[in-house]
Parts: C-alpha cells; sequence; structure tokens
C-alpha cells in the first residue's frame, strides 16, 4: 500500500543542471508587475457607487414604505431570519443539524425597533409624530398588531404622492404617521445616518442599513440588471464587464441545479458539499483511486518528455 | 490631473456580455479569463522550455 | 557548563534541525534536477510573485485608507493594480495546482506540502472574498448581503459579521494575508526541503 508509485518515490540522484532560482524569481516579479501596470492601464477596475437608503426611497418610494412596513409587521427577510439576528425561525438546517439556531442570536436584531422605531425616536419631535410615537409605546402589544394588520390589509393600494404615503385607512392608530415620517427621513438622508449611529459617533458597522436594504427590493433589482444574483450565477460575476471571482464557479454552480436550486436549506447544503470537496481536494495524496489519476492520465509523459526521451522509455 | 491619464483606455463599464446556454450563464468576462488558463496550461505542458537538453538525448 | 548541557538546549536543537533540514544550498539551490524542464514549472513562481504585487499595491492602499480609492485617480489606479494583481494571482495558482496534480507532486513524503498548498488556496479565496465585502461600493454591499445567507447557514455569522464593514477589513488587511503569506512560507520552505518531485520511475514499462 504505502509502496505505491502514487506513494512513493525514490530520491533523484540522476544530473542536475543549473537553474539561477533568484534570477527565475526577478524575472518573474518583473513580468507580473509589468502584466499588471499594463492590464491596470488599459482596463482601469469597477466601481460603482454605493446605493443609499435616501437614494432607494427617493427612486423607489412605495417599494421602502412597502419595506418599512414589514418590518413592522413582522413579514420582512431579517423579521423572520432566525439567527444570529433573532430566533423567530430555526434557520437553515442540513439534516437534524440547525448550526446557526445553535450558535445562537448573536447579532440581535428587533426590527420593529432597530428599523422603525428608534430611527423615529432620533428625529426632532413634530406634534404629529410625538402624538404617533406616544401613542404607538403606550400601546399593548395587541393593540400595536391590531393597528398593524389594519394598515397592512389595505398596503396593496398604497399610494406616493407630494412626498407622502397615503393609504385608505383610518383604523392603523399611529402607524400612517410613522411609516410616512420613516419615508420622509430616508428621502432627507437621515435615516442613513440613523441606522450606522445607533453604536454611537463612530462606525464601522453596517449591519442595520444593509439589512433594511437588502430587505428591499430595489437593491435587488440593481444586481439583477447588474447579472449578480445567485440565480444568474451572479456569485462569481463582476460588475461590467470585468473579471469577477472566477474561482467561486463550483460554489455558484450548485445553485443552480436541482436540488439546490429549489431548497430552504440551498445555502447549508451547498456549503456542506464545498467543505467536503475542499476536504478532498486537501487529501488527495491519501485518498486511495483519486490520487493515481495522474499516472493513469499519464499527462506527466508531456511534462517530463526530455526525461524520459533521455531515458529511452 | 494624473488621475485622468489614469483612465481606462478600454472601458469594461456598462452592461455586462454573458454565454447563456442552458442552465450555464457565465460572463464573457469570466468564460475568457477560463479559456485563457486552460489554453495557458496546455500552452505549458507542449510549448518546449528554452534551454532543455532536447537534441542531444534523443538519439 | 558541559557540552551535553548545550546539546540538550531547545535553541541548539532548533538550530541544528533546522540546518539538517535545509542546509544552505537546499534553501537557495543553484542546481536543479534535469527534469525540471517545462514551462509547468514557472506557475508557482509566478503565483508568489502576483502575491508580492497583490501585497504590494495593498500597503499603497492602507496608506490611505479605504475610501480613498472612490475619490482620487491615482487611488483608482492603485486599486486596479490590487484587482488585476489579485487575478493573475489566482489564474497562476490555479495551474500551478493543475500541474503539481498531473506530477502527482505530493509523492516521497510531500504531502504535507500539497495539504499546505490546499489550505492556502481556500485562505486566499476568503482573503479575496473579505476584499470583495470592503470595497464601499454596490459590489460590496451587494456581495456581503448575499454571503452573508450562506455564512450564517453554518452558524459562522454568530461571530463572522460580512455586514460588519470594519470587521471585514481587519479581516482583510491583518488576519487573513497574515495567515496566507505564513502557509506560503511554510510551503515554499516545504519544498525547498524535499526538493522538486521526480518523474514517475517508469523503468519497467521501457524495457
Amino acid at each position: 500500500m504505502s509502496e505505491s508509485p502514487d506513494v512513493k518515490v525514490a530520491p533523484w540522484t540522476g544530473p542536475q543542471r543549473p537553474y539561477d532560482i533568484i534570477k527565475e524569481g526577478t524575472i518573474a516579479f518583473i513580468v507580473v508587475a509589468i502584466l499588471t501596470i499594463g492590464l491596470a492601464l488599459v482596463f482601469s477596475s469597477p466601481d460603482d457607487p454605493q446605493v443609499t437608503v435616501q437614494q432607494w426611497s427617493t427612486k423607489a418610494p412605495i417599494d421602502f414604505a412597502q419595506t418599512a412596513l414589514s418590518e413592522l409587521n413582522g413579514t420582512s427577510g431579517t423579521a423572520q431570519y432566525g439567527a444570529p439576528y433573532n430566533t423567530a425561525s430555526a434557520g437553515q438546517q442540513l439534516g437534524p443539524f440547525t448550526l446557526a439556531k445553535w450558535l445562537g442570536a448573536t447579532i440581535p436584531v428587533n426590527t420593529v425597533r432597530d428599523f422603525v422605531v428608534d430611527p423615529l425616536t432620533d428625529q426632532p419631535a413634530t406634534p404629529a409624530l410625538s402624538k404617533a410615537l406616544a401613542q404607538w409605546k403606550g400601546a399593548s402589544s395587541a393593540q400595536r398588531t391590531t393597528w398593524v394588520d389594519a394598515y397592512t390589509k389595505v398596503s396593496g393600494k398604497m399610494t406616493f404622492a407630494n412626498g407622502t404615503v397615503s393609504v385608505p385607512t383610518s383604523a392603523a392608530g399611529p402607524v400612517p404617521v410613522m411609516i410616512n415620517t420613516l419615508e420622509q427621513m430616508a428621502r432627507s438622508g437621515a435615516l442613513d445616518q440613523a441606522l450606522v449611529t445607533q453604536n454611537g459617533f463612530y462606525t464601522s458597522n453596517f449591519t442595520l442599513p444593509l439589512l433594511f436594504l437588502a430587505d428591499g427590493s430595489y437593491l435587488g433589482d440593481l444586481a439583477q440588471q447588474r447579472h449578480l444574483l445567485g440565480t444568474q450565477w451572479g456569485m462569481m460575476n463582476e460588475t461590467g464587464n470585468y473579471p469577477g471571482q472566477a474561482w467561486l464557479w463550483l460554489y455558484t454552480f450548485w445553485y443552480q441545479v436541482p436540488p439546490f436550486s429549489t431548497s430552504a436549506n440551498a445555502d447549508i447544503q451547498v456549503w456542506g458539499i464545498m467543505m467536503l470537496l475542499s476536504l478532498v481536494l486537501l487529501l488527495v495524496p491519501f485518498i486511495p483511486g483519486l490520487r493515481s489519476i495522474p499516472r493513469w492520465t499519464r499527462v506527466y509523459r508531456l511534462i517530463w518528455r526530455d526525461h524520459y526521451r533521455s531515458q529511452g522509455a | 490631473m494624473a488621475g485622468s491619464l489614469l483612465a481606462a483606455l478600454v472601458s469594461l463599464d456598462g452592461a455586462g456580455h454573458y454565454f447563456h446556454w442552458h442552465w450555464i450563464d457565465i460572463s464573457y468576462a469570466n468564460l475568457t479569463v477560463i479559456a485563457l488558463m486552460v489554453v495557458t496550461f496546455v500552452a505549458a505542458l507542449f510549448v518546449p522550455f528554452p534551454g532543455r537538453r532536447s537534441k542531444k538525448e534523443t538519439k | 557548563m558541559s557540552s551535553t548541557e548545550i546539546d540538550r538546549q531547545w535553541t541548539t536543537r532548533l538550530r541544528r534541525r533546522a540546518a539538517r533540514r535545509l542546509p544552505p544550498e537546499k534553501m537557495l539551490p543553484d542546481t536543479q534536477p534535469a527534469y525540471v524542464a517545462s514551462w509547468i514549472y514557472v506557475f508557482g513562481v509566478t503565483t508568489l510573485s502576483a502575491l508580492a504585487v497583490v501585497i504590494l499595491s495593498g500597503f499603497i492602499l492602507a496608506l490611505k485608507g479605504p475610501q480613498w480609492w472612490h475619490v482620487s485617480g491615482i487611488g483608482h489606479f492603485v486599486n486596479s493594480l490590487h484587482l488585476w494583481s489579485v487575478e493573475i494571482f489566482f489564474f497562476a495558482m490555479v495551474i500551478h495546482l493543475w500541474g503539481k496534480f498531473f506530477m502527482a507532486a505530493w509523492r516521497g513524503g510531500r504531502s504535507l506540502t500539497w495539504v499546505t498548498g490546499v489550505v492556502t488556496f481556500l485562505t486566499s479565496i476568503a482573503t479575496a472574498f473579505t476584499g470583495y465585502v470592503s470595497q464601499t461600493n454596490f459590489d460590496s454591499q451587494w456581495i456581503s448581503t448575499q454571503a452573508k445567507d450562506g455564512i450564517n447557514s453554518t452558524g459562522a455569522g454568530s461571530f463572522f459579521n460580512v455586514l460588519n464593514f470594519g470587521q471585514m477589513l481587519m479581516w482583510h488587511i491583518v488576519l487573513l494575508p497574515l495567515v496566507a503569506v505564513i502557509l506560503t512560507g511554510l510551503h515554499v520552505l516545504m519544498v525547498r526541503a524535499k526538493g522538486v518531485v521526480p518523474p514517475f520511475e517508469e523503468k519497467v514499462e521501457a524495457r
């Protein structure tokens, strides 16, 4: 077994030839540096500008208001996510393993508080907003649910005109004022700031604004136009005509084919497969059969053709 | 100033182009990179390495 | 102080072991076995060179901070250098991997060299990923909000938050490059210690 030609090889005792390793390294570095400079000069690099909540709510006011509502009524992606943001669902599972749930909600996000109520509380008070917030904060959770449900029921008839979000209901308590003020706050740019400054003055954590953005359709629509969706093999793509992370081809491939393309647990399944395949790649030298492929395919005869020729083999 | 001199000669911005065949969907940029890798690999196997002791030992 | 006491020192033992495993003529050899004569051998050093350009261009970006390249033409050019050297890095590394596979370069006690190479490859993918999410542009917004689902599903999201820009930037410019460079160093030292894998022995077939 250990005498297999795929494992053992006798140390080389044959002829040597001069080989200037430092010169080789220097030449390689210079060639790569020149090639890099050339490619950078000719093709530059992509830099599609960031999306702001202000831009989103200005370009797609209804989508923003509907997303804000989904944070309130608990139907948004974040609200229903599970770990690490909350305990709303068990999250994805691989057979009996709910890995995310086991590790817990370590980055707690309460969509009602973090995306709606807290930012509104940061706003300069207006009589209408102060009244609405007081009404909301003083209400029982059953009362809040009743208001939000009433708003949700008519949200399909939501309109946006003259900077105002309107729905045809009078049974939603403070919710119309809250949604509308959040919309105006977003369009002024204040919500971008409010979402990142919840940790104080300095910040480098964009979890909240990114989750909020991702709950809407606007970001996804832009990504679809740029061919970046997961279903478009987007993981390996870059904006424009730039090459992307081509090395992710196998990872993104699995998402395109059944059963993963329709699985609710696709992420953990694909990760499981990729972990396993990475382990296989790592252990190639120890896996009988796999480690014999080089000997069977005889590609090495091309690489060492001079050697075999000189041996008369 | 220096910035404008360093702008791209060939712009790759703008709408991307994609090769779509059944469920395969890949940008021409990535396809080019992968094709170049295969071509480079095959070339590395076949192109004679300079300074190799070829002719002397063949006889 | 007896010589046996010196012999037993950790320092002495480490030095002797290092000198035995990697004498100067192995560390910086002036010859290679005659069979080392193919273009396929240049992709290892090409990968190393690209890594050097990646790190140098990254140093320049680090000098000015993560947002500089959005507002400066020179910054954007340095970003381009960083991007294209990464593309060359992976390009060369994958060809290097294909070549070493078809040479079965793990033979003769070189399996750990293969293993460190694969771990370096995987580390590089993680390093590139954290770079993509640290660009502070549309790309990083989209990639991070997409990638969070994959990483969260494994449970790793509970401590590796791809939406936390500061955390991702630290991983990208400190932790992962450090690991990648250390692994690369070990990988190269192993190659130097063991030498380039000899060809398959075909004497039986030759007769």
